[in-house]
């Protein structure tokens, strides 16, 4: 066990946990940050994407002491009101089924807008490929994407 | 309106506190008492209209939503026919997850396709009682005749006077009145809601990160839970050291559960999966992990058990468990050696024998699918806190009602002690149909005395599934001198049951026709996966009559409707299950849609068709090569279900189906060694993702008047073949076995 600091969603969080533990869980089961997903847990599925110093980053992956010193964004902070430019394409498309991938590819895709504000859709292929959708979202998600582009233009 | 009253037919009034009424609705007519939820039906000043309408003085209006959701949206699209007959305003009230309550929704089941098709008239109707309801309330108090009154946006309207009166002031004098046994409900012409798309209600919530799923679901004082099962199919616990783990940090306990009690007879889904398990109890979740690597345990094989099960109301059937360790190449090999030998005669039409004793030319192909796990993207889980007042349960459950008899035998709970929430669940697909988790959820809070949450990993949801079946078939045509076929001969086998449809097409369309079946017993779990039997023999049929199409030299459209069109005028046999005229509607849309005859350059086309769950779909799609691996240019889809009732929802569902359909086509397949899952995670077992997916869908209905039919598992079915067909094209080779990934890669 040991005393770290997070910095989560601009917020200093303070937790006593074995160092080793996944920043997975220690967003979903010590500071009840349940946006952040459990998909896989061996960095597959992207369910459980975050920013880390605004990079796309799979939190199942992360010992949560190499995400001490760093600026961790999870769903919960990615806008104040749900009303990112991502999250109001995703609704605006009404992309999700079940809904559990979906919190880790708006992660995903908000890293993506922010490295290339205008992707093409082969961009989107590699960016977005390791994030599963098993419901089969992908169509929408692209073009949810490319809305959210053209939302931050204006 | 036809006012005739009735407290018997299917409403049931009570008292609930703080002086309101509550009207529980009875899905099918039939009386159980209606159970005050307490807290659950919650502030004392909301007034229940039928049991699915709530509303505050204020004209605040809540609609509760009856059917487990796992992303088929019908938290949205149910609540919509309840308010198109209610007539308030969309966007003005709020849709509520039910829990699980089956005396007040009477059916609270999500799977086959059936939510739409079974709620279209009684949800609708539970809006126009609750609507005559407050007309006559109004009618009541202006003293003034119901006819005269008009209901509209949560406002009841007297022209005659200019007088109006929300929902809201009338609710308490409606809740007080007789019900109405039969309702006029509105002509589909008058909808205006139906048929419109709706957003999903929850769309604010799933893109916001809000708790939502059993897996985020967290109470002060909750321990994590996770079970060891052996670590392969035919094999059982028979010892377990559990010394090091105990001493873990943040570990509570660790023990075995068996999870049904001997003897324990089982129903429909009551699948026995690995039924005695270790488990491992601790603060969090990174502390079990690590605790459950220390467990010490020692397996040993199982031996043949026979279990009775009651299939679905259906007679008892005993089930024969087989001992031994099953691997995949052993099940190929066994599957083939059983196509030559007798199977079981499901249907025959005329002779066929004689048929392809006369015949010019056979043509045969054998088909095969392997096993399929169902990864929904959450994996299992559920959350249970057993106490002497209640039996608590947040689950991911399909049909929580057929869970209450497993959940009192197992549990030792008396039914009306369960109480269930019903989490949306992160993917469905049939593997949340077989609740066994929640009884093993229910048993670890029994013996911690504590709130549990059970998490399956990825790991021990790959491997302690509930798969889609291996199958196998065989298609034979016989062909006279003028290349007619006279002749079908299907038959398949599978583990452990066959996918043969004897009644589907093209049963009906063929004078000389024999289906037959076997199965072959295994100790591997299976059960549904969006339509199993369908998927299969859709992908093995529709290849097929690909493949006649072009050894007789005609188009693979044309060709299906001469064959409809044939079972259409003069069906042989008698049980032929589908609708020729609509399967045809299907072809015809999906031709004309997809500009079948003028495939884009540098693309290859194939098409499908099929028909299950009430409904007809098919689809047209086009591919392109690029180094040797296929890239999906377009999909062109075409439904039959009927009305649609929320369009968009429905295109997002047919999207799914396609992708998911692709997906499992060219990559699904687990296999087995020894008894063994090879591929335990989605590192090793490969999905479909962004770079596979389709570059375009496009979407159309059949517009018609028919009720609604199901619409989850009908677009599934025929995309595999569409696909097959349409490598066919691109590559010139048949592909006969999943995942086509395999055959495609192969060397020529
Ligand atoms: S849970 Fe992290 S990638 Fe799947
Ligand atoms: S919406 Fe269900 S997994 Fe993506």
């Amino acid at each position: 066990m040991a005393k770290m600091n997070l910095k989560v969603n601009h917020k200093t969080y303070s937790v006593d946990v074995d160092p080793a533990t996944p920043l997975l869980w220690v967003l979903r089961d010590h500071l009840h940050l349940v946006g952040t997903k459990f998909g896989c847990a061996v960095g597959a599925c992207g369910a459980c994407t975050v920013h880390m110093n605004g990079m796309a980053m799979k939190s199942c992956q992360l010992p949560v002491s190499a995400a001490a010193t760093q600026e961790i964004t999870t769903i919960e902070g990615l806008s104040e009101n749900g009303d990112h430019p991502v999250q109001k394409a995703w609704l605006d498309i009404d992309v999700a089924q079940c809904g559990y991938c979906q919190t880790g590819q708006i992660m995903a895709a908000a890293a993506l807008l922010k490295q290339k504000p205008n992707p093409t859709d082969a961009d989107i292929d590699n960016f977005m490929s390791g994030n599963i959708c098993r419901c089969g979202t992908y169509v929408r998600i692209r073009e949810a994407i490319h809305s959210a582009a053209n939302m931050s233009k204006k | 309106m036809e006012n005739k009253t009735s407290r018997r037919s299917f409403l049931k009034v009570s008292s609930i506190s703080g002086g309101g009424m509550l009207l529980g609705f009875s899905w099918l007519a039939s009386l159980k008492p209606t159970e005050v939820m307490g807290a659950a039906t919650g502030a004392k000043d909301w007034v229940e209209l039928t049991g699915f309408i709530k509303i505050l003085p204020d004209n605040q209006i809540k609609i509760l939503s009856p059917n487990p959701e796992f992303g088929q949206n019908v938290m949205t699209s149910l609540p919509m026919l309840i308010a198109e007959e209610l007539e308030v305003d969309w966007k003005k009230i709020t849709v509520e997850m039910g829990d699980y309550d089956t005396p007040r929704f009477k059916s609270q089941f999500t799977g086959g396709s059936q939510s739409i098709r079974s709620a279209w008239g009684p949800l609708r109707k539970a809006g126009a009682t609750a609507k005559w309801m407050l007309l006559q309330a109004a009618a009541n108090q202006w003293n003034v005749p119901v006819a005269e009154l008009t209901a509209s946006n949560g406002t009841v309207i007297h022209k005659a006077s200019n007088r109006t009166s929300t929902y809201g002031a009338l609710a308490e004098a409606a809740s007080k009145l007789p019900v109405p046994s039969n309702p006029v409900l509105k002509k589909s012409s008058e909808h205006n809601l139906v048929g419109k798309p709706q957003k999903n209600v929850e769309g604010p919530k799933i893109v916001a990160g809000k708790s939502l799923f059993t897996m985020d679901y967290q109470v002060e004082g909750m321990l994590i839970a996770m079970a060891i099962h052996p670590p392969a199919f035919g094999m059982q616990l028979k010892s377990f050291d559990a010394t090091e783990a105990k001493k873990m940090p943040g570990i509570k306990d660790v023990f075995d559960i068996e999870v049904y009690k001997k003897g324990y007879e089982r129903a429909g889904f009551d699948t026995r999966t690995f039924n005695h398990l270790i488990v491992v109890v601790g603060n969090s979740t990174w502390e079990v992990i690590n605790a459950r690597k220390k467990v010490v345990a020692q397996w040993e094989p199982i031996v043949e058990t026979k279990e009775m099960v009651t299939n679905f109301g259906r007679r008892k059937e005993e089930t024969i468990i087989p001992a031994g360790l099953e691997s995949s190449d052993k099940h190929m090999q066994k599957m083939l050696e059983l196509q030559g030998q007798k199977a079981r005669v499901l249907r025959k039409d005329g002779d066929p024998e004689a048929a392809f004793a006369t015949a010019k030319k056979v043509i045969e192909k054998t088909y095969s699918a392997p096993f399929l796990p169902h990864n929904t993207m959450e994996p299992i889980s559920c959350f249970a806190h057993i106490t002497d007042e209640k039996a608590f349960f947040v689950a991911p459950i399909q049909i929580p009602d057929m869970m209450k008899q497993n959940i009192v035998a197992n549990l030792d709970v008396p039914a009306d002690k369960i109480e269930m929430k019903l989490a949306r669940m992160g993917g469905g697909f049939g593997r949340r149909a077989y609740g066994h988790y929640i009884i093993e959820a229910g048993l670890i809070s029994k013996k911690m005395k504590a709130p549990v949450k059970l998490i399956y990993t990825r790991e021990d949801d790959m491997t302690n599934g509930v798969y889609r079946p291996a199958y196998i078939v065989t298609y034979k045509a016989a062909l006279d001198a003028n290349n007619n076929i006279i002749a079908i001969h299907i038959k398949g086998g599978g583990i452990p049951e066959h996918a043969v449809h004897e009644n589907r097409f093209p049963a009906g369309a063929f004078d000389n026709y024999l289906a037959e079946g076997w199965e072959l017993p295994s100790n591997i779990t299976i059960g549904a996966f969006r339509a199993p039997r369908s998927n299969f023999i859709a992908s093995a049929e529709q290849s097929f009559l690909d493949e006649l199409a072009h050894a007789i030299g005609k188009d693979p459209i044309d060709f299906r409707i001469e064959l409809l069109k044939k079972a259409k005028s003069s069906p042989v046999g008698k049980n032929n299950e589908y609708d020729a005229a609509r399967y045809i509607g299907v072809l015809e849309l999906v031709k004309e849609k997809s500009k079948w005859t003028a495939t884009p350059k540098g693309t290859h086309r194939g098409v499908a068709a099929y028909f299950c769950h009430n409904s007809y779909a098919a689809h047209v799609v086009d591919v392109s090569m690029k180094s040797g691996q296929p890239v999906i240019e377009q999909v062109v889809s075409v439904l039959d279900c009927g009305i649609v009732v929320n369009p968009d929802a429905a295109k997002n569902m047919v999207e799914g189906a396609v992708v998911d359909g692709i997906g499992n086509s060219l990559f699904g397949g687990l296999k087995f060694d020894k008894g063994v899952v090879t591929q335990q995670n989605l590192n090793q077992y490969r999905m479909i993702r962004m770079k596979e997916a389709p570059k375009k869908i496009d979407v159309h209905f059949v517009q018609n008047n028919i009720d609604p039919t199901g619409l989850g598992e009908p677009p599934f079915p025929p995309i595999f073949a569409a696909l097959a067909n349409a490598l066919y094209k691109a590559t010139g080779k048949r592909f006969y076995h999943q995942p086509f990934i395999n055959e495609l890669n192969k060397k020529a």
